[in-house]
């Protein structure tokens, strides 16, 4: 922990890449508490399309959210190679479908581009920047802001 | 630790006194006059009364003073604590609880109250106590003599003028510099025997003199025998000093407070003029170190002062002290190296002997019960992996594994118990709210309870609090009549509710009865044709109409009423005994009254379930919700309008509920033949079929919460683990009965929520 | 070397104070909750001065301090009654039973502290 902070503080940053599609996406690694295979899911009832279902993360209730879904692309079909990222968003556990996990980076603030104007509001809900890593596009996403706690909880 | 924490702790254990004032009242009222029980109840306030005092907390110390006061007339006898006594005393009890909530939380208490409570205790004190004038203790507490003029004084607390004297040591210490001015005393101290039999030491307070101002000393050994006619405790020493002092004689013979009982002693003012030509005493420097020594416990330097001159004064004093320690010392030093080895026996023994219940954070038994919860999980997919890979079903293992199955059984069963707490506060408190009901409409009622030591979860009695307080409060005001009618029908003019707990089947059952005047069937019957509950030709036994009360939107009293109005009705009752997995039914005999019974589960951890399949989907059904589970035949099956459909069950129609189609898990209904139909009971005494398309068995499953990281699900109450790992939903039963009505899950959910 | 005080006293919140008082003035503190424990633990913790309540379920403070009186190697021990009894015939009854002196609840932590180095050297 405090060596995350330290090298956050020198402007450095490890980010976690994975796949989704021919898209490549990463997150703060400060947020990542596992990564784990798929396992098949417990549906939820009136749940949203992206809500996958539940399973069971050592006796922890954990959702698993399709995050192809979730950021607006094809529905995922989950196989044995999908995997789940285990995320802890503010007090709860989030675990996200992606195809693959590609990479650990780490990247220093300038290494970050902006965001182009040209997107939709979905995507800039999410999107923190931009890295161009080996002539890759990854897109950094922001997790509060895609898992956003609700108001009750943080009462 | 810091000052909030031990404030924190004050509170916590304000909240054990005053359930223990509480109960001791109760059992007073209840014709109990064992001292014991007496002297209880004056502990628990003069102990909140102690600590509210530590806190500066006045409000809080001059109302319990005042109880404490009427309190111990009571504890010797003065005040007999008859029924009209007992009602001011707990009046009293539930204004201090008020007293102390207040002083936690901030807020007031209603001066009102309290100051019409204050007279009342103090004419209790005053009026009724024969022997008032003399010793008893009073309110306005005579002047200490011992309370020096400079002593801090605590702001009185009350206008009955109760103030803590507290003992003052202000003038003490600091003062070693040579005072000019003032007023010269002489004092002659000769301490008794009994001086040293209590502790005392001439030495130190002579030490102590010597602070009050500059002084000299001269000891009398005039009566000191002979060694060998030496008694080694007696007392043969007087002194006589001059001090010198700016300060009262007060503060001189406050110096020997704690002996004067104990020795001769005289203090007088000498004359300015003469005291220095005068002085008949030999000026000795009062040396202090020479206590040093004597604190080492140093047996030879104490032997030695033992032996010294005893003309000297100072040495003298030591001996003095010196004397009465040393046949203890021998034996001291004797047993110091077993010291050590007693101390730890000891610290075991009161360990064991006082230690019968620890206290620990909530916290660490939740994490504890959640452990104990995956273990049993685990050991079910232990089981369930081993079953699949091992036909025979004979192997060491799989006997291995029933002994572990029925070791975290047990496991679980003991971790259970640690939460269970017996049920007594909940009733505690509704002694209370029947007390103030029936002061408020002016009924006498008394509450009756039994089996409070009953347990169960403690989760399960936090949240039983809520619907049993309306319950009560429903019975003062409904349930019982008024003195008058009642006296009018022949009834002791005092009504009487009873609350009861015990277990049974693996469940507490609670029963709350009222010899009122019983469910008016009639009225009841109007009220739910008036609000369309039942159609006017309705044939309904008396048990259904009595169960109407429950319905939602059912209020049985003509005018909202203060006490039990509030806009709810029995419905939210019944609603939050459902969402504890408890039932709630009532029976009523007119004219004699009314008895609700109540039935939960002991615990909110564990839940026995029938485990179904409901399109793929593996769900756990309560069992307390299902009634009876039947496979439908086609001819039993009805259609009934655009999309309903019934079955008949022994001649009466039910409707069939599709818990897939409910949960939206299929887009269309499945076919009722196919599957097993479970009945269960919903509210206002209905029935409703809910089709699932099979049972897998029954099992106890640990319930885990899904709001913790995801959010309520409408028709789902929580989640569980079953033996294959996976995530299995448990079923809100009357959630899913609801939205069959046509109420849309999502509203359900948010009501289901509140209660 | 550190001065010894044993604390006998039914509350919590008391017995704390005594407890945090105490131990930031240097004393060692022994802690009992009732009489009957005090005189069980007065035997293995040698007390050099002991700080005893009234009320008190089991035995009370005055059954206490006889009990302290009558063990021959603890009888001359400093006894403070601490107490909210500020009435005389409290007073009387604790010095019968052998109390060497007393403190009135609620106690300032500097006239504890006092009180208990007036009756130690």
């Amino acid at each position: 922990m405090s060596y995350a902070v330290k090298t956050l503080s020198q402007g450095n940053r490890e980010l976690i890449a994975f796949r989704i599609g021919d898209q490549e996406f990463c997150v703060n690694i400060m947020y990542v508490r596992e990564i784990r295979g798929w396992t098949q899911a417990t549906p939820m009832p009136h749940a949203p399309a992206y809500m996958m279902g539940v399973i069971n993360l050592r006796g922890v209730v954990l959702p698993i959210v399709d995050l192809a879904a979730r950021l607006g692309m094809r529905v995922a079909d989950p196989t044995a190679r999908h995997v789940i990222i285990v995320a802890q968003v503010g007090s709860r556990l989030v675990g996200l479908l992606v195809e693959a996990v590609s990479d650990i980076l780490t990247i220093t603030e300038e290494n970050i581009q902006p965001v182009p104007e040209i997107s939709s509001d979905l995507e800039k809900q999410y999107a923190r920047g931009i890295l161009a890593i080996e002539k890759r596009m990854i897109c950094l996403i922001e997790l509060d802001a895609l898992f956003p706690e609700k108001e009750s909880e943080a009462a | 630790m810091d000052m909030n924490e031990i404030k924190e702790i004050f509170f916590q254990e304000c909240e054990e006194q005053l359930a223990e004032l509480e109960s001791g009242l109760l059992k007073l009222n209840d014709g109990d006059r064992d001292p014991e029980t007496v002297n209880a109840v004056f502990r628990a306030v003069h102990s909140i009364k102690g600590g509210a005092g530590a806190f500066g907390l006045d409000d809080l110390v001059a109302f319990a003073h005042v109880f404490e006061t009427t309190l111990d007339c009571v504890r010797s006898n003065k005040l007999e604590p008859g029924p009209e006594v007992l009602k001011v005393m707990l009046k009293s009890a539930d204004v201090l609880a008020d007293l102390v909530t207040a002083s936690r939380d901030g807020g007031g208490v209603e001066e009102s109250r309290t100051r019409t409570l204050v007279k009342e205790l103090e004419a209790l004190a005053h009026g009724e106590m024969p022997s008032a004038s003399h010793d008893a203790p009073k309110p306005a507490a005579k002047p200490a003599p011992a309370a020096a003029p400079k002593a801090e004084a605590p702001k009185p607390t009350d206008d009955s003028g109760f103030q803590p004297i507290p003992f003052t040591f202000d003038d003490f210490g600091g003062d070693e510099e040579t005072v000019i001015e003032g007023s010269t005393f002489e004092v002659t101290f000769k301490p008794r025997r009994d001086l040293y039999a209590k502790g005392n030491e001439a030495a130190l307070l002579l030490r102590d003199l010597s602070r009050v101002g500059e002084m000299s000393i001269n000891c009398d050994t005039s009566t000191l025998p002979a060694l060998d006619k030496m008694d080694p405790e007696g007392s043969y020493f007087g002194w006589t000093a001059s001090v010198k002092t700016t300060k009262s004689e007060e503060d001189v013979r406050a110096v020997f407070e704690f002996a004067e009982w104990d020795c001769d002693l005289e203090v007088k003012l000498q004359e300015a003029t003469s005291s220095d030509e005068e002085l008949p005493m030999i000026p000795v420097p009062f040396d202090l170190s020479a206590l040093d020594d004597a604190t080492d416990g140093n047996l030879t330097d104490e032997a030695k002062a033992s032996e010294d001159d005893a003309s000297a004064a100072v040495a003298a004093a030591e001996t003095a002290s010196s004397i009465a320690r040393a046949a203890g010392a021998a034996a001291r030093a004797e047993r110091k190296d077993t010291a050590a080895a007693a101390a730890q026996n000891n610290a075991a023994a009161s360990a064991a002997g006082a230690g019968q219940t620890i206290r620990v954070d909530l916290d660490r038994v939740d994490r504890l019960i959640n452990l104990v919860g995956e273990l049993v999980i685990n050991q079910a997919m232990l089981s369930q992996s081993v079953i699949e890979n091992d036909a025979t079903g004979t192997s060491a293992v799989n006997m291995g594994l029933e002994e572990l199955q029925q070791l975290t059984r047990e496991i679980q069963d003991s971790v259970m118990a640690i939460r269970a707490q017996p049920v007594k506060p909940v009733f505690q408190r509704m002694s209370r709210i029947v007390r103030e009901v029936a002061d408020m409409v002016g009924k006498s009622i008394r509450l009756v309870t039994e089996g409070e030591n009953t347990e169960v979860d403690k989760t399960v009695i936090d949240k039983l609090a809520e619907p049993l307080t309306h319950m009560i409060r429903n019975a003062v005001d409904h349930g019982i009549e008024t003195p008058e009618k009642r006296e009018a029908a022949g009834k002791d003019p005092e009504g009487t509710i009873k609350l009861t707990a015990k277990h049974r089947s693996g469940r507490i059952l609670i029963e709350l009865q009222d010899d009122g005047a019983g469910i008016n069937r009639e009225r009841v019957k109007q009220k739910a044709i008036d609000n369309d509950l039942i159609t006017a030709d309705a044939n309904l036994s008396d048990e259904e109409i009595d169960n109407l009360i429950f319905a939602p939107g059912f209020s049985t009293a003509d005018k909202i009423s203060d006490i039990s109005g509030r806009g709810v009705g029995m419905d939210v009752v019944k609603r939050s005994i459902q969402a504890l997995g408890g039932r709630i039914n009532i029976s009523s005999r007119p004219g004699l009254g009314s008895t609700f019974t109540m039935s939960l589960p002991l615990t909110l951890a564990v839940l026995d379930g029938m485990v179904v399949t409901v399109a793929g989907q593996t769900l756990v059904v309560p069992l307390t919700a299902i009634v009876e589970t039947l496979q439908p035949e086609a001819s039993s099956i009805h259609s009934f309008g655009a999309n309903q459909r019934l079955i008949s069950i022994r001649n009466s129609f039910c409707p069939l509920v599709d818990v897939g189609r409910i949960l939206n898990f299929r887009a269309t209904q499945a076919n009722p033949v196919e599957g097993v139909a479970l009945l269960v009971e919903s509210e206002g005494g209905g029935q409703r079929a809910l089709m699932v398309d099979a049972i897998q068995g029954q099992r106890q499953v640990v319930i885990k919460s899904l709001e913790a990281n995801y959010t309520h699900v409408p028709g789902i109450a929580a989640a569980t683990i079953l033996g294959d790992g996976r995530v299995a939903l448990i079923l809100d039963v009357d959630a899913v009965v609801a939205a069959s009505r046509g109420q849309s899950l999502r509203a359900e959910m948010s009501l289901a929520a509140t209660g | 070397m550190k001065k010894k005080v044993l604390t006998v006293d039914d509350s919590r919140t008391i017995r704390n104070m005594l407890l945090v008082t105490l131990n930031n003035a240097g004393f060692e503190t022994i802690q009992a909750e009732d009489g009957v424990e005090g005189l069980e633990v007065l035997e293995g913790c040698n007390p050099d001065v002991i700080v005893t309540d009234i009320n008190m379920p089991r035995l009370d403070g005055f059954g206490f301090i006889e009990g302290v009186r009558r063990n021959e190697k603890y009888r001359a021990v400093p006894i403070l009654v601490l107490t909210t009894e500020s009435d005389a015939e409290k007073k009387n009854r604790a010095r019968q039973a052998g109390a060497t002196g007393w403190i009135v609840k609620p106690f300032d932590p500097a006239k504890l502290i006092d009180a208990i180095e007036r009756v130690t050297a």
